[in-house]
């Protein structure tokens, strides 16, 4: 399309009123809102559905649900999940019901934050939470053991307590 | 020795110095820097001269205007290739003494004849605005003007050469 | 032996010296904070504030980041000339400050530090000496961008200088001298400049803003073109000396505007329209002129963050064929006139 040159008037030639005009216009946005957030102070509204740091969770009777199926090292793109499958406790309640991992590694510096593994734990045992401020000095420090998972998880509220049932 | 002439040495041996350095220096755009300093220490030595209207003018025109387009023009030209003094063809490296030689000669011959006035205050160069000025424009109008328009001819000269039919 | 006239003398050039580098030196930083505030204030954003009260220490962060920062040395410069060319950009813009009277008299110290005859020549003369250590910085680098902002600031700096000395005649015409302290002085009796040659005090800004650099002609930086221009290979302190120097070059224009069109230290009422008699009248007078260079200041940074850059054809025709005319015809009516006020 050829787009036909706007004829222009002496004044719009001149220029200058034009200027004028616009620094007029950036006077007037001094004193107006600024739209900057205040970060660590402020922090920004996440949405419902905001995935952040995955972690793992405990029952409302303070198990750890993660049963060690390895479903969810499997289904990560980037392999940022390592699981060591261990067993429960030799005695007690729970003893020999499931499996339960010896650690479960999450490196924080591949996780892209698909909420794959989320999706693909059969046990929901693992869940995305609303964090995302997960910077760390070293590469070692990137990578969040069981301890910290199930601490940043907590204990999530389900209706099905499965471990009732058997 | 008292400061005035402890200056003037100083200005007089970098001057000299400095427009060595223009022709031994390899590389044109350093020759070129070194006019500049020639320039300035030239400017020092009217200053010394009580002449400042004049060193000013030296420094504006010459370092601040035409060297600056020295520049420019060497800048584009690319010389890659230093150029050193010694490369010249034999006919350039024996002309250039000859000629250094003749000038130097006829510059002494007219200092040891002219005779020099004795510097009074009423000889004395006062090198404000208005001494500079005034003669510009009454005993010397004519030759102004006329240098003028040799300038406005050199000038338009030079856009009809550069200019080219195919761009109008 | 202190009120030995000739001693004293001394004591007040040397105080006027660390006066005036003390006050650039400082007044420099500042204003690169003061161009980062007010660019985010114009954009609707915060700007740097972390770095001490409201962001007040920001600078001296800044400089001790540039001075920790590696001093890279490529091995294709020129290494003298690279070296020289940051100094050569910031030597003018001080040594021009040594002929602008920042005030009239603090006691029995007049306040310029050298009362020059023709100090207007001096400061062009000096001034004109910035665009070396651009173009230089441009060439020494040997590389593309920094050279092609080299000559762009070249060419830019010459065409606009010329514009910038005939802005200036019909001003020298009408108070008949080139003493920036007569100038002034003809400003306290007869009222700013600025209103007497509004034309001329329109072209002499623009034409500061092309040879600072400034938005709307900052061409030799253009960062989206030349990423930044002649100072692509610089690091560290060279850069840095850049960097103060294009800001100290701003602080001389607003300083020249302030004495040629803004009557300098002086305010058109009494006590303030007189040299002063007294140390406050005195202090107040550098008091007025600072504030006056600072509302420029502030005009510079206001006009580069809300005009776009001009294309480069667009530059050299205005210089050329805009303002240079008119600066002709500007000193023609301005000489008519006064004729006809000399004759009827």
């Amino acid at each position: 399309m050829i787009v036909e040159r706007p004829k222009l008037t002496i004044w719009d030639r001149l220029y200058m009123p034009q200027i004028l005009k616009g620094m007029w216009i950036t006077l007037k946005h001094i004193p107006m809102k600024r739209f900057t957030r205040q970060y660590p102070e402020e922090t920004p509204p996440l949405p419902k559905r905001y995935r952040g740091v995955p972690t793992l969770v405990r029952d409302p009777e303070q198990r750890v649900k993660c049963v060690a199926c390895q479903l969810c090292e499997f289904v990560c793109p980037p392999r940022a999940i390592t699981v060591i499958p261990g067993f429960r406790a030799e005695t007690g309640p729970d003893a020999k019901v499931e499996k339960e991992p010896s650690d479960f590694i999450i490196d924080m510096a591949r996780c892209i934050y698909c909420g794959l593994c989320e999706e693909a734990c059969p046990e929901e045992a693992i869940f995305l939470k609303k964090d995302y401020a997960m910077a760390s000095y070293t590469r070692e420090q990137m990578k969040l053991h069981k301890e910290k998972l199930l601490e940043l998880g907590g204990i999530h509220e389900d209706r099905i307590c499965k471990w009732k049932k058997k | 020795m008292n400061a005035g002439d402890a200056l003037f040495l100083f200005f007089s041996l970098a001057l000299v110095l400095s427009a060595l350095m223009v022709v031994l220096s390899p590389n044109a755009v350093v020759s070129a820097l070194y006019l500049v300093l020639v320039f300035l220490f030239t400017a020092g030595l009217y200053i010394l001269l009580q002449a400042f209207f004049l060193a000013l003018l030296q420094v504006l025109v010459y370092a601040g205007a035409i060297m600056v387009l020295f520049l420019f023009v060497m800048m584009v030209l690319d010389l890659r290739k230093p150029c050193r003094w010694w490369d010249g063809n034999l006919p350039a490296l024996m002309g250039g003494p000859l000629v250094g030689l003749a000038f130097g000669a006829a510059v002494w011959a007219t200092l040891r004849r002219t005779v020099w006035p004795e510097a009074t205050s009423e000889t004395l160069f006062r090198g404000d605005l208005a001494a500079v000025v005034t003669p510009l424009f009454s005993r010397f109008l004519l030759p102004v003007e006329i240098i003028a328009l040799l300038l406005l001819v050199a000038t338009i000269g030079v856009v009809v050469l550069t200019r080219r039919e195919d761009h109008p | 032996m202190w009120t030995d006239p000739a001693i004293l003398e001394w004591i007040f050039i040397l105080v006027k010296i660390i006066v005036i580098f003390g006050l650039v030196l400082s007044i420099v930083p500042y204003t690169v904070l003061a161009e980062r505030r007010i660019c985010a204030w114009i954009q609707d954003r915060v700007g740097p504030n972390r770095v001490g009260f409201q962001g007040l220490l920001q600078p001296i962060a800044d400089a001790l980041k540039l001075m920790l920062k590696e001093d890279m040395l490529s091995n294709h410069v020129h290494k003298v000339v690279f070296t020289l060319a940051p100094a050569l950009v910031f030597m003018p813009s001080l040594m021009v400050l040594a002929v602008i009277p920042w005030g009239s008299a603090i006691g029995p110290m007049t306040c310029v530090l050298s009362d020059m005859n023709a100090g207007m020549l001096f400061a062009l003369a000096v001034a004109s000496f910035s665009v070396y250590g651009i173009a230089l910085a441009g060439w020494a680098s040997n590389s593309k961008y920094p050279f092609l902002g080299g000559m762009r600031s070249a060419a830019q700096m010459i065409s606009y200088e010329v514009c910038l000395g005939l802005s200036l005649v019909p001003l020298f015409m009408q108070t008949g001298s080139l003493n920036l302290s007569a100038i002034v002085e003809y400003q306290t009796q007869h009222g700013w400049l600025m209103l007497y040659h509004p034309v001329a005090c329109f072209i002499f800004i623009t034409s500061l803003f092309a040879e600072c650099n400034r938005t709307p002609f900052d061409l030799p930086e253009a960062e989206q073109e030349l990423v930044s221009g002649y100072n692509i290979e610089y690091s560290s302190l060279k850069f840095g000396l850049f960097f103060l120097g294009e800001y100290a070059n701003m602080l001389v224009a607003s300083a020249l505007v302030t004495t040629l069109f803004l009557g300098g230290w002086s305010l058109p009422f009494a006590p303030f329209n007189a040299p002063a008699t007294v140390i406050w009248v005195g202090l107040a007078h550098v008091g007025i002129f600072v504030a006056k260079v600072c509302a420029m200041l502030f005009l510079f940074i206001w006009v580069r963050w809300t005009v776009p850059r001009f294309r480069y054809d667009q530059l050299m025709a205005l210089g050329w064929k805009v303002f240079f005319p008119l600066a002709l015809v500007n000193i023609v009516v301005v000489a008519v006139i006064m004729a006809c006020r000399a004759n009827l």
